[in-house]
């Protein structure tokens, strides 16, 4: 009898590593299989007329992704102006202010949010944040602008809720140790808790960058797309994964390659974020 | 109960792993399936073809999809598809393929309806597209910054545009691009200093087509070979068709298939 329930636990062992592999194995499998496409293209045009070129006509022979390298950051960059100080705010008053019964219903809210499709953040962006640029600020609407606030929108819930669990894991003793010493409940957040809880909410920006550069839909729809580096805000501008997504249907050849190349800088970007936000987290847990 | 759990709980988790082991293809259809794929200028139109088709032949089922006109040549190499659609040439060793012309389409450059201009000439449009017109000012109107869209590179219509208009001068970096015929219809709807290139087909009351050289886009000047902006879109297969697929290719060239073509505002094969 023990050794038949012995039998079935080893099972269910068994089944469960060879599960918990697979997913490992599918990471491994997108590695090699974006690496195999995309490397070969920068041994026969060059790593730096690939990264520092300018020009990208890929059916005339020109693999120059700079502008759109320039272009992805400067919209992770805009996200984070919008989306970081909304972000953090949000986590503050969740963790310090509100009640039991509010938060209760606030959470699941925001983590809806992050549920939308980006499909649909991109119509909304189309429907009513494109017209809304070219009509108030001028330009064709498809610009830097718009897409930061779409962005910036959609990586509320990333930088919320691990903001939010950085704020929570402060020690209630420190907060209790600041009140007695006479400090204001703001003076606390600000000067006590925020600081304590500084790397996790790094972690949250970086990750929120880490979403910001990896979106690809709802950019398509609200960057317009064009080529050059953005010389305003008003501007139109092609992000790394729009290119992918916007020419891989029609890509042969080298074409193609060039693409999968796009795919190679893109993977270093995020697998780079996601690393330093991985050491933020950690030394915070180590502390 | 705790241990039935647990044996769902098992089975579940294994439910997956059986499902790669017996592919659904048991269940053998009496219908011949067509597949269809390829460029998304061309698909709306088997689309409706594809209706039409089904409707006099209920044993056929047509399966439409997109994708482009490259990715839907290689699918044809591939052999993964019966019959694939190009807005654009074969080029190269695509050759090897059977291309059949389905009909011609124009190509029409739209603006918004609030945009007073309707008349360019081809070097107008040519000078947009190359980033030497900026500013609708210089056209005549209100000094402000023209929004042109063009097509992402590869794709069929872009493509034309490319040989038909800018002949050689290459598109500016800083024009708009987007990913469809129906996007770009949509930029140009929306932003009153808007100007695209779209299919003939798809031009409605949402956006003005404006003339070139003093001709407009119709079916009638195209017939007249007065306008001179236009492209084959083509069927394409690899080696010969098999029956049911030869049965759809025959419809759409047939009097009742090209009527359904020049209903959407094209211009039939043999015109």
């Amino acid at each position: 009898m023990i050794k038949k329930a012995f039998s079935k636990e080893h099972f269910v062992k068994l089944v469960l590593i060879s599960f918990a592999l697979s997913s490992l194995l599918f990471l491994f499998l997108i590695f090699v299989f974006i690496l195999a496409e995309g490397l070969p293209l920068f041994h026969k045009i060059g790593l730096k007329n690939i990264i520092f070129g300018f020009k990208w006509a890929p059916t005339k022979g020109s693999f120059g992704i700079f502008p759109m390298i320039v272009s992805s950051f400067l919209v992770t960059i805009g996200a984070l102006i919008i989306g970081a100080p909304l972000g953090l705010s949000c986590a503050i008053y969740l963790s310090e202010y509100s009640g039991k019964r509010l938060k209760l219903f606030l959470k699941p809210a925001l983590e809806l949010l992050a549920g939308i499709p980006s499909v649909v953040y991109g119509f909304l962006g189309v429907i009513y944040i494109v017209p809304l640029v070219r009509i108030y600020f001028g330009g064709p609407g498809f610009s830097l602008l718009a897409t930061s606030v779409i962005l910036g929108v959609m990586i509320l819930p990333t930088v919320i809720s691990i903001s939010f669990d950085a704020l929570m894991s402060v020690p209630k003793t420190y907060r209790e140790g600041s009140f007695a010493m006479g400090a204001t409940k703001w003076q606390t957040i600000y000067k006590v808790i925020i600081p304590s809880a500084r790397s996790g909410i790094l972690a949250s920006f970086i990750l929120g960058m880490g979403r910001a550069i990896g979106e690809t839909m709802a950019v398509i729809m609200v960057a317009g797309n064009a080529l050059r580096i953005p010389t305003s805000i008003l501007d139109p501008l092609r992000t790394l994964t729009s290119n992918i997504a916007l020419e891989l249907a029609y890509a042969t050849g080298d074409h193609r390659l060039g693409l999968f190349s796009t795919g190679v800088v893109l993977l270093v970007i995020i697998m780079t974020l996601n690393y330093i936000a991985n050491f933020a987290i950690k030394r915070r847990v180590l502390k | 109960m705790p241990k039935l759990m647990g044996t769902v709980l098992l089975l579940l988790m294994v439910l997956p792993l059986s499902f790669g082991a017996c592919s659904p293809n048991g269940i053998q259809s009496k219908k011949h399936t067509v597949t269809v794929a390829g460029s998304t200028s061309v698909m709306p139109f088997t689309e409706k073809l594809a209706e039409h088709f089904m409707v006099d032949h209920p044993d056929f089922v047509v399966e439409v999809q997109g994708g482009g006109s490259t990715a839907g040549i290689q699918a044809c190499l591939n052999n993964t598809v019966n019959i694939g659609m190009s807005s654009r040439q074969l080029k190269g060793e695509e050759k090897i393929l059977n291309q059949i012309i389905l009909c011609y389409d124009g190509i029409s450059f739209v603006v918004n309806p609030k945009n007073p201009i309707s008349a360019l000439s081809l070097k107008d449009v040519r000078d947009i597209f190359s980033g030497k017109i900026k500013n609708w000012s210089e056209l005549g109107w209100i000094d402000r910054r023209i929004d042109a869209v063009t097509r992402e590179e590869g794709s069929g219509t872009r493509g034309s545009f490319e040989e038909l208009v800018m002949k050689g001068e290459e598109i500016d970096d800083g024009i708009m691009v987007q990913d469809s015929n129906g996007s770009v219809k949509e930029v140009v709807a929306t932003d009153p200093y808007a100007i695209g290139y779209v299919s003939l087909g798809l031009v409605d009351a949402k956006v003005k087509a404006v003339t070139i050289d003093g001709i407009g886009p119709s079916i009638d000047t195209i017939k007249l070979g007065e306008y001179k902006i236009v492209r084959p879109f083509l069927y394409v297969t690899h080696g010969e068709l098999d029956d049911s697929g030869k049965e759809f290719v025959y419809f759409a060239l047939s009097e009742a298939g090209q009527n359904v073509l020049k209903k959407e505002g094209l211009i039939g094969a043999y015109d």
